[in-house]
């Protein structure tokens, strides 16, 4: 039977996605390890902060991993929320497990923790970082309502591999903030239409950003994520240059204006996909059949 | 009346008629809108102590009648229980506490 992974809160999530039983929790929600800042400003807090950490098996083999709850705060990343996902990623250091999963839903840094929440996900950024050097492959998993926005949107993109489903979002600045700073002309939030098809899953797969395209399903992502346990890519300056090369060619690639199609089609007419209008409406096996098309055609 | 701003924490106490027996902590629900956590956990004692963090100030006597009416259902002992409330309605904590016993080892489900 499927079952909806967007549909899961971050616990139902471990529960299925993981070797059944085999989640062991760190800092579990009994230790209350909860926001020093919250209850200041009249917001209640959660017992885990909005993120469950601790070991598992995937496959048979050790992975350590993280779980963002999108549905307290938008999985806003908070002082606590922010240590707890780091500790994580150095323990990963020391004990080595075969990877590291981040379950990732969030709209970034948790305001309301203002620098305590900026500097909790840089720190966030360097420990993967340092994870990725030592070897030890950094998984994202991202298929939550709330996507991955803002600070972790970068935490997403300085990971070894990202798994996506089709109503997965990943972005820097989300639909709202592009149009308070830039108008509704420029971008308009309430188009989902628009929103997906600028930072959904298909968009990101088309252009490179991410690994793997799945359905929206708890199964596909578990069989997803053990694939890409061996998908480790060391940061080396070959794998550098190769980015700077994606993000070279995405500029040059980058339609004009245009009143037949809008941009995300235009490019990915320009990336060879034929038929650029109708991405937003086939199903994953479809598109999976179209990449092998374009490859096959360059 | 002028509410205060900030949460409302509240207290209460039950005595219990079914001890549990020692049990690791049960975690359902998740503080979201209109949402709530509830937690759990053995504790020493007969009673049933209930602690409550909750946005939305003023709701005491709702709280007292939908704990009462759970504790009616389920005359438990030697157990704490922690809540998290973001707006929850008392349908909603009802159907949350009841999950919560639900998981707990022994529960027929």
């Amino acid at each position: 039977m499927s079952l909806s992974y967007a549909e899961c809160t971050a616990r139902e999530r471990l529960a299925l996605l993981l070797d059944a039983g085999s989640f062991h929790e760190w800092l579990p929600p009994s230790e209350r390890l909860t926001s020093p800042h919250l209850a200041q400003l009249g917001v209640p807090c959660a017992f885990d902060d909005g993120v469950a950490i601790g070991r598992a098996t995937l496959a048979g083999r050790t992975v350590f991993v993280a779980a963002q709850e999108g549905a307290f705060m938008g999985g806003g990343v908070g002082e606590v929320h922010g240590a707890k996902l780091v500790g994580l990623l150095q323990r990963a250091l020391r004990d080595r497990p075969t990877a590291v999963l981040l379950l990732a839903e969030s709209g970034g840094v948790r305001l309301h923790e203002a620098n305590a929440g900026l500097i909790a996900v840089s720190e966030v950024m360097r420990s993967v970082l340092d994870v990725r050097a030592a070897g030890i492959p950094v998984i994202t998993l991202i298929g939550g309502a709330n996507g991955c926005f803002g600070g972790m949107g970068i935490v997403a993109r300085c990971t070894d591999y990202i798994v996506m489903s089709d109503s997965g979002r990943l972005a820097m600045s989300g639909p709202e903030v592009i149009e308070a700073s830039f108008g509704v002309e420029e971008f308009d939030s309430r188009d989902r239409a628009l929103v997906w098809r600028t930072t959904g899953g298909k968009h990101r797969w088309l252009t490179g950003d991410c690994d793997e395209l799945v359905e929206d399903d708890v199964q596909a992502f578990r069989e997803a994520a053990i694939c890409a346990l061996s998908a480790a890519k060391p940061v080396t300056s070959a794998l550098l240059e190769t980015e700077h090369a994606l993000l070279s060619a995405r500029l040059r690639d980058m339609p004009p204006p245009s009143d037949d199609l809008d941009d995300a089609m235009a490019l990915w007419q320009r990336l060879g996909v034929a038929d650029a209008q109708r991405i937003p409406d086939i199903d994953v096996a479809a598109m999976h059949a179209l990449r092998v098309a374009t490859e096959a055609q360059r | 009346m002028s509410i205060p701003a900030g949460l409302e924490i509240l207290d209460f106490s039950f005595p219990g008629q079914r001890i549990a027996d020692t049990f690791a902590p049960v975690l359902v629900g998740v503080v979201g809108s209109g949402n709530l956590e509830v937690m759990l956990e053995s504790a020493a004692g007969d009673d049933c102590t209930v602690r409550i963090e909750t946005s939305a100030r003023g709701f005491e006597p709702i709280w007292r009648a939908v704990l009462a009416d759970f504790h009616e259902r389920h005359p438990l002992g030697g157990i704490r229980i922690s809540i998290n409330d973001m707006g929850a309605t008392p349908a909603v904590v009802g159907l949350r506490l009841g999950q919560a016993v639900a998981e707990l080892p022994g529960a027929s489900s």
